[in-house]
């Protein structure tokens, strides 16, 4: 089975504190600490495993700057056999479509048996595998927390409210996004990035792939960010200051009237 | 004139909450653009929504076939795509079911696509500025969608105000324009969420840890914090990923609602699936390290400490009252 992963480069939620910049209209992104988007770890973590089962090989495809090889590589220390990067100054500023159509152009030069992305990224949108899968007229099965590979179809489970699990039959090809949860992706240490530290990497631009004009880049992105911003709430809670003996304090006669205690 | 079209989602005959919700948020899209209800399905249930979506609003197109009577969204889509205008806007819940039907139909109507808005603040000319959050709820954003060719956006479930019956609307037959719904996905069966040992939905007071409990080890200092205050742990989802507690301690959207008198949020950043599953009103003492955590937005009482730190403390002070 031939399997493609799409990844991407985030900014890790768990290790920055966002803030605004001077302006106040983007992220301050003087260090920032950028990783793998979590929700990926577990789709190359389920293309290594199935690739294990029952034959094949794991391609990891990414649509970045040069920074971005170091998720492929991160990627490829997990066991992924290649990486791609999807490179070019042209892309920038591209919408949801956009890069859906750079990995089309992608997946087009390849013959991929099964396509997995991660449901959701730091936009949390989870919109990427979706399109892709319309545009390539492939079936499609979004947050997919059970894969079960069988003759040229997959039984999956999409995990929907309440924890219920839907499971589905779809055909090969196909593409899935993935969701946390579907297996425990494997632990990647400084010296599994080490061993991969010289693979090559192919970096390939708009017109290496062939990708149309029309669909990329920041002109033509119907859907545009354009700021950052910390909405007015309202009030929001009231912060307890103090000691932390003085903050305990404070909370227990709180609890107590809320019925807490 | 604008044409508006709310997916509406259903189960066993009832429109899910959110369609009290379309017609405030088509409204604040745009005060001048019709608003027309679609629902998908087959049989009895189908008749029994569409009826009691006239209350909401002034016309339902019903699409009734046995291909539809699982939601299916590779099948919805191709039956919308027959049905709706092109130019429209469609408007669909930013759930389980509207993340797998909306990107792909949003190609296949060649209109732009817009993911889990929780506001609009107007158009001009033809660009739409929506509002957004990114980064787990860590910031806001807005984000502009040209929808001169028409779009397809998600709310996100709770955003806008429900509005209150007062319409008398009528249901449009339209099952014949849907064209051939063939599929290469089909639905096999729902498996229910395993009932777990606790019933966390019973307990009046949740000790409910986040991935700020970091590591397995340390779930010990929330359930001796919770036995305590006579209270039961529940979790967040990357705790139930990393398999430190069972799935029927998590709380959230994809995991179980609870209603309790007290939430206590450890270490939670106070995501929208997350919340999603606190109802009910209870008192929300969130502690966490990091002082812009979105969860002090929803909180009453916000601490900003180590929980590792402070909830032994906690512990300690509880047990000698
Ligand atoms: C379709 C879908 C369904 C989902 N369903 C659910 C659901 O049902 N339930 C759910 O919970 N999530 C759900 N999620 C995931 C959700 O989007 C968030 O990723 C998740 O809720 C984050 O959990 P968290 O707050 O524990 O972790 P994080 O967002 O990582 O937050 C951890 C917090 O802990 C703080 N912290 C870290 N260390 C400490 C410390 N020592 N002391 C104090 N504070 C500390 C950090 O500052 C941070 O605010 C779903 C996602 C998707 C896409």
């Amino acid at each position: 089975m031939e399997i493609l992963v799409c990844v991407k480069r985030v900014p890790d939620t768990a290790e920055n504190e966002f803030e605004l910049n001077s302006v106040g209209n983007d992220l301050d992104r003087d260090d920032l600490v950028f990783s793998v988007n979590e929700w990926d770890n577990y789709a190359v973590e389920e293309a290594i495993q199935i690739v294990d089962n029952v034959g094949g090989s794991v391609t990891v495809v990414t649509v970045g700057d040069d920074e971005s090889e170091e998720v492929l590589r991160r990627e490829m220390a997990m066991g992924a056999n290649n990486g791609v990067l999807l490179s070019d100054d042209a892309f920038e500023g591209s919408d949801g479509k956009g890069i859906a159509s750079i990995l089309k152009a992608e997946v087009e030069k390849g013959s991929y048996d099964l396509i997995l992305a991660g449901a959701q990224a730091d936009e949390g949108a989870g919109q990427v595998a979706g399109m892709l899968a319309a545009m390539l007229d492939l079936p499609y099965a979004s947050l997919v927390n059970k894969v079960e590979v069988g003759e040229g179809k997959v039984t999956v489970g999409r995990e929907i409210e309440g924890g219920n699990q839907e499971m589905n039959e779809i055909d090969l090809p196909c593409v899935l996004s993935i969701q946390t949860g579907i297996n425990e992706p494997r632990y990647v240490g400084i010296r599994g990035i080490r061993k991969v530290a010289k693979v090559e990497i192919p970096v390939r631009s708009a017109s290496d792939l062939g990708v149309d004009a029309a669909v990329i880049g920041d002109a033509n992105a119907k859907v545009k960010r354009v700021d950052y911003f910390v909405p007015d709430l309202g009030e929001g809670a009231e912060m307890l200051e103090g000691s932390t003996d003085e903050i305990i304090a404070t909370l227990i006669e709180k609890l107590k009237s809320k019925g807490g205690l | 004139m604008t044409q508006i079209f709310a997916y509406i989602p259903h189960q066993g005959g009832v429109a899910a909450d959110i369609s009290f919700e379309f017609p405030e948020a088509a409204k604040k899209l745009d005060a001048a653009a019709t608003l027309t209800a679609v629902v998908t399905g087959s049989g009895a249930d189908l008749d029994k929504v569409a009826n009691s979506l006239t209350s909401l609003y002034a016309e339902v197109i019903k699409i009734d076939n046995e291909a539809l009577a699982y939601p299916n969204g590779e099948v919805v889509r191709k039956a919308l795509v027959n049905v709706l205008d092109a130019n429209a806007i469609v408007l669909a819940a930013h759930d389980t079911f509207g993340m797998d039907l909306c990107p792909g139909l949003s190609i296949k109507m060649d209109s732009a696509y817009v993911a889990d808005v929780v506001e609009f603040e107007g158009v001009d000319g033809s660009l739409l500025k929506t509002v957004r959050q990114e980064l787990g709820g860590a910031v806001s954003t807005h984000v502009t969608c040209d929808i001169a060719a028409g779009a397809v956006i998600t709310i996100r479930p709770g955003a806008f105000a429900p509005v209150e019956a007062g319409q008398s609307g009528a249901v449009a037959d339209k099952s014949a324009d849907a064209g051939d719904l063939a599929g290469k996905r089909r639905f096999l069966e729902i498996v229910e969420a395993e009932v777990g040992d606790v019933d966390i939905t019973k307990s009046d007071v949740l000790v409910s840890v986040g991935r700020g409990i970091e590591e397995e080890d340390n779930i010990e200092i929330a359930q001796e914090l919770a036995e305590a205050m006579h209270a039961v742990v529940s979790c967040s989802r990357p705790i139930v990923d990393a398999k430190w507690l069972e799935k029927s301690r998590q709380v959230g959207t994809s995991g179980l609602t609870v209603k309790p008198k007290v939430y206590m949020a450890m270490g939670i950043s106070g995501s929208f699936q997350h919340m999603g599953g606190v109802k009910g009103n209870p008192f929300i003492v969130a502690v966490n390290k990091n002082p812009k955590a979105p969860i002090f937005q929803v909180a009453d009482v916000g601490i900003v400490e180590d929980i590792l730190e402070f909830m032994p403390e906690l512990t300690e002070k509880v047990k000698s009252l």
